[in-house]
């Protein structure tokens, strides 16, 4: 049984983890679809986002892989550390749900995504800023990919709007978490790595706002509740991701793939 | 082996003579067969015999069904790929068997019948798709297994059919054809890393999944000449270019060497170096094994219909939604 | 806008793989809207970057010539070969023309 990799306490590491766990788990929740979209169409886009985002998230595991001592390629990273150190918000391991609850999710989380691109375009590292720049392409068009889908579905049949409505609920509690602050944030501000989380939040409610006002659909009141994944307690849904995950990985240790 | 279509038809009785035709029909006949003697190509809207249609269209619909099926048994390991370089592959590969059903079922929409109609026959079970995606992949080394030497049986009968008389599925074979080069040489590198540089687990892995992939293989070309009544009507269309021993024996002769430099056994005792025929000479396929996987007792035929069908169902809402969407927006933009 | 059917409409797909070049008819695919059908005409036809450009037509709107006609259509310019600059027998200094 192949061991955990550790990780340093660097927040940079952290902070570049917040992102790129939020791309590998959310791309993991999206290829569940594949062979199982509504029409295949659909399969085929879906699966088109799944690849963007894996993609993103190799670039950006792979940069944060480099400030670890002693370095971790993308997919020691990837397959190979406990729970408690995958850093994505909460709201990205959810499980798929229905098709209402995938596409909200993915406007919701490729918004975020889309703002924290164009933002790490001037980020100081480099590297970071030219993944910004591709990833932000492709931000771009899953945004639109989904808030058409969030308008279609919000103004389309009863049943729709019923199933609309429901995953806005089930999925507005998590949003929060998104714009904590907290040193990690801090400290990548301070040393020009990235924007701080709460930097995001009004141009996000602006851009959400925009897309649920086509179909009038309102965003829930701010409850209490807070997420907790970028702090690296999940949900117990994370448990199952990565059992399925990290499988071969752990059952077949010094593999060759 | 998408030309199972033919063979099953034989045993479903199918294929029958084709009706009486009229003066005028009959002259259409006369220049149809010249067309396809000459080697041309026919268009959607030409004039067909009705055989000719009916044919192509469970063929090809048949295709594009084993294309949509066909994502199931790969897409049962996407979340467990070892590597995020794996996963990316196998998305991809997995989304362009999507892509290759879908130009399928776009050239079979061209001889008058609809997309949904076509899934109707597949949900119903009327409609049959290749049966070697009867088969469970129990393994990782199954993904590379498949691409190895499904996705390289899969090659050896498109290719003759890019020169197909239908010309909508010509050109879809064309399209396809380029992309599906791609699937089997992922697969293969697959296979050859762990072979090369894996743990003896893997390379158990490995050879155990080619001892339960190679048979079913072999019968992806269909039953033997002999017993393929309608091949010789689909080859005097120019539907079927290659006969299915034929294509059998090539697979064998080019799969044995690729076997060799992967360093696997190919299950077969009685496979040996002809020097006569100039052939790998192979041992007897279990054809009941075949006809009871066609016919539905496979070890998970049951269970891929079911899948295809759940997300047909429980996508019913949305598909509903989106076209209520469109219905108002376009009443919106005539008033 | 077909509202019996529950079927998604038929488009057919145009690509235009660079610049200078046409676009080409590549095949159709079903959606419910022109934004759709341009977005997955994007998904299903440009994966290996084919294309620069994407058309979309509703498979209803296209308007084809009656291959009954085509003798009528098409046979009567296989003869008009002086449309044809290889009708031209020139000296080969000025050949290049």
């Amino acid at each position: 049984m192949q061991t955990s990799v550790q990780l340093p306490t660097d927040p940079a590491v952290q902070y570049l983890l917040r992102i790129g766990d939020t791309c590998l788990i959310l791309g993991q929740r999206l290829g569940e679809w594949c062979g199982h979209a509504p029409i295949i169409e659909e399969d085929i886009a879906l699966t088109n986002v799944a690849l963007d985002l894996i993609g993103q998230a190799r670039g950006v595991l792979t940069l944060a892989g480099q400030r670890c001592a002693p370095a971790l390629d993308e997919d020691q990273l990837a397959f190979l550390r406990d729970e408690r150190d995958y850093r994505n918000p909460t709201i990205a391991e959810l499980p798929r749900g229905d098709f209402a609850f995938t596409v909200l999710r993915n406007a919701m989380l490729s918004t975020w995504l889309k703002l924290l691109w164009e933002r790490l375009r001037d980020s100081g590292d480099a590297e970071l800023s030219g993944i910004a720049g591709k990833a932000l392409k492709e931000a771009r068009y899953h945004q639109q990919h989904a808030a058409d889908w969030v308008v279609r579905l919000g103004d389309g049949t009863e049943e729709s709007r019923r199933r609309i409505e429901a995953a806005m609920a089930q999925l507005w509690p998590y949003v929060a978490e998104l714009f904590d602050d907290d040193a990690v944030e801090a400290a990548a501000e301070a040393s020009g790595l990235g924007p701080p989380a709460s930097s995001l939040r009004e141009p996000w409610l602006a851009e959400m706002a925009e897309i649920l006002g086509e179909v009038h659909l309102p965003m829930p009141k701010q409850g209490n509740f807070r997420s907790t994944g970028k702090q690296g307690v999940h949900s117990e849904h994370m448990g199952y991701i990565l059992a399925e995950m990290q499988f071969l990985q752990r059952a077949y240790p010094g593999g060759a793939w | 082996m998408y030309t199972q279509a033919m063979d099953t038809m034989a045993r479903e009785g199918g294929g029958k003579l084709e009706r009486v035709l009229s003066a005028d029909e009959q002259a259409l006949q006369q220049r149809f067969d010249a067309r396809i003697d000459a080697g041309d190509f026919i268009e959607a809207k030409d004039w067909m015999p009705d055989n000719y249609r009916k044919t192509l269209l469970r063929q090809i619909s048949q295709h594009a069904h084993s294309e949509i099926v066909g994502m199931l048994p790969e897409g049962n390991w996407i979340s467990r790929a070892p590597t995020l370089k794996r996963k990316a592959i196998l998305l991809a590969k997995v989304q362009d068997e999507g892509g290759h059903g879908l130009y399928l079922y776009a050239a079979a929409e061209t001889l008058g019948t609809s997309r949904d109609q076509m899934i109707d026959a597949l949900h119903s079970g009327k409609a049959k798709y290749s049966s070697i995606f009867n088969y469970p992949t129990l393994s990782w080394a199954d993904i590379g297994t498949i691409g190895w030497l499904v996705d390289g049986a899969a090659i050896m009968n498109q290719v003759p059919i890019c020169r197909c008389s239908f010309a909508p599925y010509a050109r879809a074979m064309i399209r396809i054809c380029r992309e599906e080069s791609f699937h089997q040489r992922q697969g293969y590198d697959s296979l050859l890393v762990m072979m090369q540089k894996g743990t003896p687990e893997q390379k158990a892995m490995v050879q155990d999944a080619v001892n339960r992939w190679w048979w079913p293989c072999l019968m992806m070309f269909g039953p033997p000449d002999d017993q393929s009544p309608n091949s010789a009507q689909g080859m005097r269309w120019g539907i079927k270019r290659v006969s299915n021993d034929t294509l059998r024996q090539k697979f064998v002769d080019a799969t044995v060497q690729q076997a060799g430099v992967l360093g696997v056994t190919l299950p077969d005792p009685e496979l040996k170096w002809n020097e006569e025929r100039e052939h790998w000479d192979f041992g007897a396929i279990d054809w009941d094994e075949f006809w009871r996987v066609v016919g539905g007792e496979g070890p998970c035929n049951r269970e891929r219909l079911e899948k295809r069908v759940k997300a047909w169902e429980d996508g019913e809402w949305v598909r509903e939604a989106a076209l209520a969407h469109a219905n108002k927006q376009a009443m919106k933009e005539a008033a | 806008m077909n509202t019996t059917s529950h079927e998604w409409p038929l488009w057919e797909v145009f690509v235009r793989t660079k610049a200078g070049l046409d676009h080409k008819h590549c095949g159709s695919l079903h959606a419910a809207d022109p934004k759709m059908a341009v977005q997955m005409a994007r998904d299903v036809y440009t994966r290996r970057s084919e294309g620069s450009s994407v058309w979309v037509v509703r498979s209803d709107q296209i308007v084809a010539s009656d291959p009954g006609d085509k003798d009528m259509f098409f046979d009567p310019a296989e003869d008009k070969v002086y449309r044809h600059p290889t009708f031209y027998k020139l000296p080969d200094a000025v050949d290049h023309m």
